[in-house]
């Protein structure tokens, strides 16, 4: 059978430590961008037109070049610029978290934008204070309204850590890659079978985070 | 920063511009092609068409371009399917873009409201007349947003098919970077080379967003 090699020694135990460290990519960066993402989000909902310009600018810059881009700039530049020297794995965290921030941060902005204007006033004029009216009113619809697209913005960024490999992070891509150099002679198809595992991996771990988002939309949209 | 170098290299920079520029348009217009048909069979519920689209979007919307492109690359020519590095590039943007395009293209056509089917057949239009000229227009329309957002994300996608050897921007760029050890100016150059083809393209964006309000509110 083909797929013999593939269960036998380390391969496993290995492809799933890589797997473990995508996830912690992930998880870390979801984490920190869920706070630094709300504090952004509030950030851009200031009146002040100078503060409103930077975030747009910042979030737009964000947005604008590709993520593969900026893990280049920070892993190849950083070090060039400032004599620090990240490894690849701190760099993709970095990268993910000024990523995470950036599209979090719009997405409170926009759930909360959603909010009709009345209930705030209402809420003001039965005498709440503006936190009152922050925490009472506007968090928890806000919160229905963010889930689902937070929960596919996790699931992207699952799906981006692929990258890591391309910066030399030891990811499950990168331990795939380097079973499949190491089995080269003994397993000519090899790559065939690693790779199709890895994007089973990934579809397993995203489908079920897709289907949640979506059973939340529909639940919460009535 | 030695300018001397950047004005040297910027031509093969616009070399490898073109590159991206050629992947990304064939991605975009393949992809709009494969989500138009994906989006009629799952706007339209077609019998066994619909169920395969749905598992087509769930696939591709759940894993990652990098992986499509290595099994395309490295995978398939070991069971004998052999394709170029730019072949593969196309094949994946199309897998991935095309579900993209469908549920963005699904949304505008589930939203053309009912009164305006019937009111085509109440005129006598036949059913290929009614979605050519009275669905079509407005569901792309809606459409429209979501499918220039779609566009800045498959030309922003076209960076990992440097990874299947294809010289487009960021394979020059770690070129440069492994090759001359010119990082700020490799740097640089790709910076600007992304900003200049994808500042336009997200204007554009905006624009048609805000054509698609006025197209649904009349503002």
């Amino acid at each position: 059978m083909a797929l013999d090699w593939l269960f036998q020694g380390q391969n496993l135990p290995r492809l799933a430590e890589g797997l473990w460290l995508t996830a912690q990519i992930s998880f870390i960066s979801v984490g920190i961008s869920c706070i630094t993402g709300t504090l952004f989000g509030l950030i851009m909902r200031s009146s002040n037109p100078f503060v409103r310009l930077l975030s747009i600018l910042y979030l737009e810059t964000i947005r604008i070049v590709p993520i593969l881009v900026w893990l280049f700039m920070l892993y190849f530049g950083l070090a060039e610029w400032t004599g620090v020297h990240l490894s690849g794995l701190w760099v993709c965290v970095w990268v993910f978290v000024l990523w995470g921030t950036a599209e979090m941060g719009d997405l409170v902005r926009g759930a909360l934008q959603s909010i009709e204007k009345h209930q705030v006033e209402a809420g003001l004029a039965l005498g709440l204070s503006r936190f009152q009216v922050f925490y009472l009113i506007e968090a928890p619809q806000g919160l229905r309204r963010l889930l689902p697209s937070a929960i596919n913005l996790f699931t992207r960024m699952v799906k981006t850590s692929s990258l890591a490999a391309l910066i030399g992070v030891i990811e499950v891509v990168k331990v795939g890659q380097q079973i499949i150099e190491n089995s080269l002679l003994t397993v000519p198809n090899a790559s065939f079978w690693v790779y199709g595992l890895i994007f089973v991996l990934y579809f397993v771990i995203c489908y079920p985070l897709s289907l949640l988002a979506n059973r939340l939309e529909q639940q919460w949209e009535s | 920063m030695n300018w001397q170098y950047i004005w040297q290299t910027a031509p093969r920079f616009f070399q490898a511009a073109l590159m991206t520029l050629e992947l990304a348009v064939y991605g975009i217009v393949l992809s709009l092609l494969l989500g138009g048909v994906v989006a009629i069979f799952t706007a339209y519920k077609t019998p066994i068409l619909n169920k395969i689209s749905r598992a087509y979007i769930e696939l591709s919307r759940n894993t990652p371009l990098l992986i499509q492109l290595f099994f395309l690359y490295y995978g398939l020519p070991k069971i004998g399917i052999k394709w170029s590095g730019f072949t593969c590039g196309v094949i994946a943007l199309v897998f991935l873009g095309g579900s993209y395009m469908a549920e963005a293209l699904r949304a505008g056509l589930i939203a053309v409201p009912k009164g305006q089917i019937e009111a085509g057949k109440a005129i006598g239009l036949n059913k290929i007349q009614i979605f050519w000229y009275v669905v079509l227009p407005q569901a792309w329309a809606i459409a429209l947003p979501a499918v220039g957002a779609n566009v800045l994300f498959l030309i922003k996608e076209t960076s990992v098919i440097s990874a299947v050897a294809v010289v487009e921007l960021m394979f020059l760029t770690k070129d440069i970077i492994g090759m001359d050890y010119k990082t700020n100016e490799a740097l640089f150059l790709l910076f600007i080379s992304y900003l200049l083809i994808l500042l336009p393209v997200a204007m554009w964006a905006r624009w048609a967003e805000k054509k698609a309000r006025s197209a649904k509110y009349g503002t």
